[in-house]
């Protein structure tokens, strides 16, 4: 059998498993009745509906014709990524990780990671251009966020600020 | 004429330096947010959220509905000037009024856009001051069968009046009610698919849900497409003025429009975006008069309807969320964690207990179209110098502001982590045709409408038919079940793909 629509194939799977993971996970809770709703009730209930939606929406892409198959196309690895991994990168070097042993080494280094790494999803590396960027950035961000808004946000690593 | 008694009050709340400060702020990340695209209210809105923990809530609000209908003013600009739509609401204005910049007549259509929105927000806020008040009179005798029969209501009709795959959005819906499950359960204590992590306890942070699917996952989906070609009509905005003509013109759309966009902006799944829509549609519909540019070729009906449209959509889709809780769109999603954060909980009481809040917001909204009528006439060349800003700078800055913004609603890096899933998330459903809006609404009426199943059965002792037999309750379901059945006729199926087809 040849899926005759990827997106919904693949959209319709990703249903289903969310569904039953969760109503698989409900049926640990306390369930109850209908005049008595236990916390497992309404999860169990979505869960079961989310799974048969996700087979339905299976169904109609394994049987319904659909034009060019509606494939999924090739997945944008490097601005994923690039994206996510200066996400991380900026939550790491702001607040460390203790469980590693990782300190924090503050805003200003978490934003020259985060922007260096970001920009690198968008192509080749243009080295100046994204330090006079990463330095904007940290200046105005330090400005606006911890001067002006007072929010708690470390400046510089513990180890130099004490 | 008592409301417009409470306008005055609104006016007097509004009109204090603090609240003009933010009203302006607003407008101007709004516009600044409008004209650039690749980033859309729902993301700024998630950013600028924890900014404002430290603010009264009629600021907070203030500012963060400028941000909304700022972003309707700012998009016709880049939708004009650069052939891109700024903002999603503006796809349509993109067709003929890049045409009669093309003709040189770019001035005249940005003042028809900034005309047709001032006038439309003007009405947009004069319905929401004048209808508010009953629906809120007639909210407060709704118990919870009736509450939860409207959520219903209210989901199904976000994904009817929705593009796309109605089966694939319903479960969106459903999805996202089951994040929102995530947590302590309010009535018995039990933490629920927490997995021992104790940031989770209290529920995932619906910030990072928003900024993650719309923020990053929007963000990775613009990058990987090739970077288009961007042709600005700078040199050419001079002569902002309309012709007589133009005015003959445009009037009447403009009032067609704003009278469109301020009932669609009421309906659930409604807003700006649909509006625009609509608007465009019945416009081309009309007969051309004698000696009139034809539609996609410099029309300025074609400016003028849909970006009044847009902006008194964006107004009136207040309503639902100020009179009834409900939120009927992403945007107004948003709004309800903004007002939960201050202790508000968004619903009839609201005028009730929180007037000054209501009608300053509403005082404030004429005020903000004043100043973006300002802001967008004038001060174009600040915007138009903006546009040459490369995408390679601004997506790094967005996606700071994400992370820096998701990092302060806590103080905590656990937020940073999940954003980065959500992001993950957001991409995924990007690439599988899965439309995020549903599952932001989802999940934020998720713990009510558990909350209102819950206890409608607690008051019938378990009987179901609780929600059919109350007569109001019957009838919000039964116009939920008659827009799922509408739009699964073949008829409506067609017109429904057409409507967000363009040709």
């Amino acid at each position: 059998m040849r899926v005759k629509n990827q997106k919904d194939f693949l959209a319709g799977l990703l249903f289903m498993a969310v569904g039953l993971a969760f109503a698989w996970g409900a049926t640990h809770y306390p369930i109850g009745r209908g005049a008595h709703m236990g916390p497992g009730y309404f999860p169990l209930v979505l869960g079961g509906l989310l799974a048969f939606i996700g087979a339905l929406v299976v169904f109609k892409a394994a049987v319904i014709q659909t034009e060019g198959g509606n494939k999924v196309g090739p997945w944008a690895w490097r601005p994923l990524l690039c994206i996510l991994g200066a996400n991380f990168a900026f939550g790491i070097l702001l607040a460390g990780l203790p469980g590693l042993g990782i300190p924090s080494l503050g805003l200003v280094a978490a934003i020259y990671a985060l922007t260096f790494i970001a920009s690198l999803a968008s192509g080749p590396l243009r080295f100046k251009e994204v330090f006079v960027l990463a330095s904007v950035l940290a200046a105005g961000s330090s400005l606006a966020f911890v001067e002006l808004l007072q929010l708690q946000l470390p400046l510089w690593p513990a180890f130099v600020a004490g | 004429m008592d409301w417009l008694q409470h306008l005055a009050t609104g006016f007097g709340v509004a009109f204090t330096a603090q609240n003009l400060l933010y009203c302006f702020i607003g407008c101007l990340l709004g516009t600044l947010i409008g004209v650039l695209p690749g980033i859309g209210p729902v993301a700024t809105i998630a950013m600028l959220l924890p900014a404002t923990y430290a603010l009264p809530p009629v600021a907070a609000l203030i500012m963060l509905a400028g941000i909304y209908y700022g972003a309707q003013y700012g998009g016709s600009t880049t939708a004009i000037l650069v052939n891109l739509p700024g903002e999603s609401s503006s796809v349509v204005t993109v067709i003929d009024g890049y045409q009669m910049a093309r003709a040189g007549r770019a001035g005249p259509a940005l003042a028809a856009a900034g005309i047709g929105s001032f006038f439309a927000g003007c009405a947009g806020t004069l319905i929401l001051a004048a209808f508010a008040p009953p629906l809120a009179e007639m909210a407060i005798h709704f118990g919870p069968a009736e509450y939860f029969s409207l959520m219903v209501l209210g989901l199904i009709g976000a994904v009817v009046l929705a593009s796309g795959s109605l089966l694939k959005a319903v479960g969106m819906i459903v999805l996202g009610l089951l994040l929102g499950v995530v947590g302590t359960d309010v009535n018995s204590g039990t933490v629920r698919f927490a997995f021992d992590v104790p940031e989770l306890i209290d529920g995932i942070g619906f910030v990072a849900i928003a900024m993650g699917v719309f923020g990053y996952g929007e963000i990775i989906a613009n990058l990987s497409r090739p970077e288009e070609e961007r042709e600005v009509f700078s040199a050419k905005v001079q002569g902002l003025m309309p012709t007589r003509e133009d005015f003959r013109r445009m009037t009447p759309a403009i009032l067609r429009g704003t009278a469109l966009g301020s009932v669609l902006g009421v309906l659930p799944g409604g807003g700006a975006l649909l509006a625009a829509f609509a608007a465009y549609t019945v416009e081309k519909k009309t007969r051309l008069h004698p000696g009139e540019v034809p539609f996609g070729k410099g029309n300025i009906r074609g400016v003028a309807s849909p970006e009044s449209a847009n902006n008194a959509g964006s107004q009136t889709s207040f309503i639902p969320l100020l009179t009834l809780g409900i939120p009927p769109n992403a945007v107004m999603a948003l709004m309800v964690g903004a007002m939960t954060i201050h202790d508000i909980q968004p619903g009839p009481q609201v005028l009730t207990h929180n007037p000054e809040l209501f009608w300053g917001l509403v005082a404030s909204m004429w005020i903000g179209n004043l100043m973006l009528v300002v802001l967008n006439l004038p001060l174009i060349g600040i915007w138009i110098k903006l546009l040459s800003v490369p995408y390679r700078w601004l997506f790094p800055s967005i996606v700071l502001f994400c992370a820096i913004g998701v990092y302060t609603t806590n103080n905590n890096s656990f937020d940073v982590w999940m954003v980065g899933a959500f992001g993950l998330a957001g991409y995924v459903f990007h690439k599988l045709g899965m439309e995020p809006a549903p599952l932001l609404l989802g999940f934020i009426l998720g713990p009510m409408m558990e909350e209102y199943l819950r206890r409608a059965l607690l008051l019938s002792r378990g009987d179901w038919s609780v929600f059919v037999t109350r007569p109001l309750s019957a009838g919000l379901l039964a116009a939920a079940a008659l827009l799922l059945v509408l739009v699964l006729l073949p008829a409506v199926k067609q017109t429904r793909q057409d409507a967000f087809t363009e040709d």
